[in-house]
């Protein structure tokens, strides 16, 4: 629990620079309809995740994460595969 | 119970919006009639064709045209039915013999349009726990393709060498891996780094695959694409390309020097389950293909039309997209799509045609302005198209 716990908070950090709107982001945010990302800053912001923790989020995967707490379990479970 | 069109609504209202303020709907031009590569009757009025992808000027070639009337007359208007049962003609052999040949490779295919090409070759050879990496810009065809193979797609951000690298060596080992990447990207014209790429992909171990629509019979020495200008087509696996641009008809292929190449004939669906193309058709596109192997002097008149174009037109102050005349394609970037529009129907009206381009099509939801020169423009078009420019430019305030 406290690896995702870890993920959690430096995956929170990493939205803070793409959080435009300045919205409190928890882990129900959803990105699309709440942080109102376009397809080029989730681009960005996938790239930003997959060198941080070292790992590969397809875009198969990326259409199943909807919020924060999605993405969370994603990476968790991709860094332990 | 819900109504299947309402997820259409926002583009519908997006649409009327637009139209509402007495704007020509850019989407539903009708050319009357077609009298050169580069001159179209539109509204009854003599335009200039900047928006085509006839870049070399075939689609009015007296040796092209004969080839398609004769086999109208000696092989019917068409083949009804499929090339692996009654589609395959003398004429789609002899297509692909002239595809072999202009590109030196061992294998050529021809499908009925390049979007199927993309489409059949991608999802028959990259399945469910393949992986395939491609450049985040890579055109709808491409991603249908990934879809419908059901493959693992990883994107990587345009032209970015490293970012496609990091991800390669990241995919599990012992995985197929396929590299898409294209020659020209159409939205913007610019050109992949085809060297760096093609090498890095290669040390990974994967396959290549180039798209290169947009750059057969202009670019690299013998029109074979951006992978022979920048020296790397002999480590490229698989080269898709179109007949519907340089080549001036209709169809799509795949060329390849992999041995096993044949098989796909059997198992490509996109191939198996359609139409083959009519004889006329791919009597033109041979015939075509057979000329463009020899068209160095129409590359080279190419190369300058797009030269002035780029510079006249950033000497008037419109940003383009890119810095330099990479290909045939010269994007001029607009504010957004009400302003994009009213200079687009400002030029039809200065009579010039160009395309607008808007999201998703294009990237960063940029809307555009996209020029495609041909051949057959001659110089004094380009001044004409430039002077047209000038005067749409100051009527909708693009420039000053």
């Amino acid at each position: 629990m406290t690896d995702r716990n870890d993920t959690a908070t430096r995956v929170m950090a990493f939205i803070e620079p793409f959080n435009k709107k300045g919205i409190v982001v928890t882990e129900a945010t959803r990105f699309a309809q709440d942080l109102e990302w376009d397809s080029l800053t989730v681009l960005d912001f996938v790239a930003t995740i997959e060198d941080e923790f070292d790992i590969l989020i397809t875009m198969n995967q990326q259409a199943e994460i909807e919020n924060v707490g999605q993405l969370v379990d994603a990476v968790t479970a991709l860094k332990a595969a | 119970m819900g109504d299947l069109f309402n997820k259409f609504d926002a583009l519908i209202a997006q649409r009327e919006a637009l139209l509402s303020t007495g704007l020509t709907d850019p989407f539903n031009l009708v050319m009357e009639e077609v009298l050169s590569p580069t001159v179209a009757i539109c509204n009854g009025k003599r335009t200039i064709l900047l928006g085509t992808y006839n870049y070399m000027g075939m689609t009015f070639d007296p040796d092209v045209i004969a080839a398609g009337k004769q086999a109208l007359d000696e092989f019917g208007s068409g083949t009804t039915g499929s090339r692996v049962l009654n589609g395959t003609y003398r004429g789609h052999r002899d297509c692909e013999d002239a595809l072999k040949h202009f590109y030196a490779m061992d294998h050529a295919m021809v499908f009925s349009t390049g979007y199927q090409a993309n489409l059949g070759i991608i999802s028959t050879i990259a399945g469910k726990d393949d992986y395939i990496v491609l450049d985040i810009d890579s055109h709808a065809s491409i991603y249908d393709g990934c879809a419908l193979g059901n493959a693992n797609i990883v994107p990587f951000r345009h032209n970015d060498v490293e970012a496609l690298e990091k991800r390669l060596k990241r995919i599990p080992e012992g995985a197929g891996k396929l590299v898409i990447l294209e020659g020209v990207y159409s939205m913007l014209g610019d050109i992949a780094p085809l060297k760096e790429m093609v090498a890095v992909s290669k040390a990974a171990g994967a396959m290549v695959l180039v798209d290169e629509a947009h750059s057969m019979g202009f670019i690299g020495e013998n029109g074979r694409g951006v992978a022979e200008a920048q020296g790397v087509i002999d480590d490229v696996d698989f080269i898709i390309g179109t007949f519907s641009k340089s080549v001036g008809t209709v169809g799509g292929f795949c060329v390849s020097n992999h041995p096993k190449f044949e098989i796909l004939r059997l198992v490509c669906r996109p191939y198996v389950f359609t139409a083959s193309l009519p004889p006329s058709v791919v009597a033109t596109a041979a015939t075509s293909i057979r000329k463009l192997m020899h068209g160095a002097d129409k590359r080279a008149h190419l190369w300058e039309n797009s030269k002035k174009l780029h510079a006249g037109l950033k000497a008037l102050g419109f940003t383009l997209g890119t810095d330099t005349p990479q290909s045939a394609i010269i994007a001029v970037i607009m504010p957004d799509l009400a302003k994009g529009a009213a200079m687009w129907e400002a030029l039809l009206n200065e009579g010039l045609y160009v395309n607008l381009a808007r999201p998703p099509a294009t990237p960063g939801n940029m809307t555009l302005l996209r020029c495609s020169l041909c051949a057959e423009h001659s110089s004094e078009q380009v001044d004409q198209i430039l002077t047209m420019f000038t005067a749409a430019g100051r009527a909708t305030n693009c420039i000053s």
